[in-house]
C-alpha cells in the first residue's frame, strides 16, 4: 500500500504514451492542414488534462481493488472444488454450472454499467436526442445484453459447441432486427457494440473465459478460452434494437389510449 | 480543479458512486455468500474503489470539456475547409494511430502469439513470436484505420450503414471456415478490444460532428456507426492475417 503513488505515477505516464499518438495526429493535422486555432485551446487542454488524470485514477483503482478480487472469483468459482465434483471423472453436465451462468451475467451486467467509453456514447446520445433517449436507459438496456451474452458464451465454453454458429445467428436476428427498428436507433445500436467492452469489461471477461477453459475437462484454453467478449458486443447491438423496439410499441399504443 | 464549480464536482462524484454501485454488489454479494472467504486487504480495496469513483468523474468532466469539443471542432474544420482528400487521410491516421499503440491490442496479439507458436503455426522461437504479434497489431490497426476512413466515406456520401455492417458480417461469415481454428476465437475478439477509452468518445465526436456540418445529414442517423465498423473489420483482417501465413 506504501508504494502506490509510484505505482500512480507510473499508470499516468504509460497512460499518456498510449495518448501520445493521437495527440501527435491531432496536433499535425490541426498545425499543418487546418492551420485555424483551436475555438478554446485553454479549456480544451484542462479537459484533456482531467481524461489523462481520470483514466489513470480509474485504471489504479481497479487495479488496487476489482481486478485481483474479480480474477480470483473467476478461477475460484471454476474449480471443480468449488463444484462439488471433483471425484468424479465422467464428463459433467453443463447444468451443474449454475452459479458460473448467474456469475458470469452479473459481472457482465455490473462491468458494463461502469464502462467509461459507454458512458461517453450514452452521453452524447442523450444530448442529440434532447433526452429523448436516456443515458441510463441505454446503459442498462446494452449492459443486460452483456450478461445475457457472456452467461451464453460461458455456456458455449463449457458445452464446446463451435463459436461460428451463434455467431452467424446473432448476426442474422441484428439484420432482421435492423429491418424493423424505428431508423435513429440503429447508429446508436451498432456502436453500443463495439464500445460495451473495453478496461473494465476485457480483463475480468476474460479471465473469466481462460478460467473455465482451464478448469472444464476437455477444453483447451488457447482455444476455447476467447470468445466471450465477441459474445457480448454481438447481444449488447440486439439488445439495444430491442429496446428501441419495444420503446416504439410502447409509445404507439399509448398514444392510441390517449386518443 | 479551478474550472468547475465545486458543486457540479460533487454530483459528478456522486454520478460516478452510482455507476460503481453495481459492480460492488456483484463482488460483495458473491464473496459473501457465495464463495464465503474473507476479503483479503480490505484498506487497499476501499482506497482502489475510492480512486475508481474520482476517476470517473474527472473522466465526465474531461469528456465534456476536453475530448468532444475537440473531436467536434475538428470535424467542421475539415467540413469548412472541404477537402474530402485530407478528410480521409485524418480519418485513416486517427484509426491506425490510436489502435497500433492500443495496450489491450498488445496484450491480445501478444497471447496469440503465443497461441500459434504453440499450434505450430509459426516456429517457436522468441523471434517468430515478435514477428507475429507485429505483423497482427499492424494488421489490426490497419483495419481500424480503413473502418474509420470507410465510415467516414459513408456519413459524406450518405450511405445506409447496415449495408455497409451486412458486408462486414458477410465478410465474416465467409472467411471464418478457411481460417485456422486456433485464430478465430482471438479474431472475433479483438473486434472488441481494439477500440480504447480516450478513442471511442474522440471517433464519436468526430462522425457526430460530420454529420451536424453536412447539409442534409441527420447526427443522430448518420453520425454514429464509425465504433461499429472498427469493431468489425478486425475480425476480417485478423483471420486474413491467419490464412497468409
Amino acid at each position: 500500500m506504501t508504494a502506490w503513488p509510484l505505482l500512480f505515477l507510473q499508470e499516468f505516464v504509460a497512460t499518456c504514451g498510449d495518448v501520445l499518438p493521437i495527440a501527435a495526429i491531432i496536433l499535425g493535422f490541426q498545425f499543418f492542414v487546418i492551420r485555424r486555432p483551436l475555438p478554446n485551446p485553454g479549456k480544451t487542454f484542462l479537459g484533456l488534462i482531467y481524461v489523462l488524470l481520470g483514466i489513470t485514477f480509474f485504471l489504479e483503482g481497479l487495479q488496487m481493488a476489482l481486478f485481483p478480487l474479480g480474477k480470483l472469483m473467476a478461477s475460484q468459482l471454476t474449480t471443480t472444488d468449488f463444484l462439488g465434483l471433483s471425484n468424479s471423472n465422467l464428463p459433467i453436465p453443463w447444468q451443474a454450472y449454475t452459479w458460473i451462468y448467474i456469475f458470469a451475467a452479473c459481472i457482465g451486467f455490473a462491468t458494463t454499467l461502469a464502462e467509461p467509453s459507454l458512458l461517453a456514447v450514452a452521453l452524447k446520445a442523450e444530448t442529440l436526442s434532447g433526452g429523448s433517449i436516456r443515458a441510463w436507459g441505454l446503459r442498462i438496456a446494452v449492459s443486460l445484453g452483456v450478461a445475457f451474452g457472456i452467461a451464453l458464451g460461458a455456456f458455449r465454453i463449457i458445452s464446446g459447441l463451435n463459436i461460428y454458429y451463434f455467431i452467424i445467428g446473432g448476426y442474422v436476428l441484428v439484420m432482421l432486427q435492423t429491418l424493423f427498428a424505428p431508423k435513429l436507433i440503429i447508429g446508436l445500436a451498432y456502436d453500443s457494440g463495439g464500445v460495451t467492452t473495453s478496461t473494465v469489461t476485457v480483463p475480468l471477461v476474460t479471465a473469466l473465459g481462460v478460467g473455465l477453459a482451464n478448469n472444464v475437462p476437455g477444453r483447451n484454453p488457447l482455444v476455447d478460452g476467447f470468445g466471450l467478449i465477441a459474445f457480448a458486443s454481438l447481444f449488447s447491438i440486439i439488445a439495444v434494437l430491442f429496446y428501441a423496439q419495444l420503446a416504439e410499441w410502447w409509445n404507439r399504443s399509448r398514444f392510441f389510449i390517449n386518443r | 480543479m479551478i474550472m468547475f464549480g465545486k458543486n457540479h464536482f460533487i454530483r459528478q462524484l456522486f454520478n460516478s458512486m452510482l455507476d460503481l454501485l453495481p459492480i460492488l454488489l456483484v463482488v460483495l454479494i458473491f464473496q459473501l455468500f457465495v464463495i464465503q472467504q474473507p476479503i483479503p486487504n480490505i484498506g487497499e480495496l476501499v482506497l482502489g474503489i475510492v480512486f475508481v469513483i474520482i476517476g470517473l468523474a474527472l473522466f465526465v468532466q474531461g469528456l465534456e470539456q476536453g475530448l468532444f469539443p475537440l473531436g467536434e471542432a475538428m470535424a467542421y474544420a475539415f467540413a469548412r475547409k472541404g477537402s474530402v482528400t485530407w478528410l480521409l487521410i485524418f480519418a485513416f491516421s486517427l484509426g491506425f494511430g490510436t489502435t497500433i499503440a492500443e495496450p489491450s491490442l498488445v496484450a491480445v496479439a501478444d497471447e496469440a502469439a503465443n497461441i500459434a507458436s504453440k499450434a505450430k503455426v509459426i516456429a517457436s522461437t522468441q523471434e517468430a513470436q515478435h514477428h507475429y504479434a507485429f505483423g497482427l497489431r499492424i494488421s489490426v490497426a490497419l483495419s481500424v484505420g480503413f473502418a474509420i476512413l470507410v465510415g467516414v466515406l459513408r456519413i459524406i456520401k450518405g450511405w445506409p450503414l447496415h449495408y455497409l455492417i451486412l458486408c462486414g458480417y458477410i465478410a465474416v461469415i465467409i472467411i471464418t471456415p478457411f481460417a485456422p481454428a486456433s485464430i478465430v476465437g482471438i479474431a472475433y475478439d479483438a473486434g472488441g478490444v481494439t477500440t480504447s477509452t480516450i478513442t471511442v468518445p474522440l471517433v464519436t465526436a468526430l462522425g457526430v460532428g460530420l454529420a451536424t456540418a453536412i447539409k442534409g445529414r441527420n447526427p443522430m442517423i448518420d453520425g454514429f456507426g464509425l465504433i461499429a465498423f472498427a469493431s468489425l473489420t478486425p475480425m476480417v483482417f485478423v483471420m486474413a492475417y491467419g490464412l497468409l501465413l
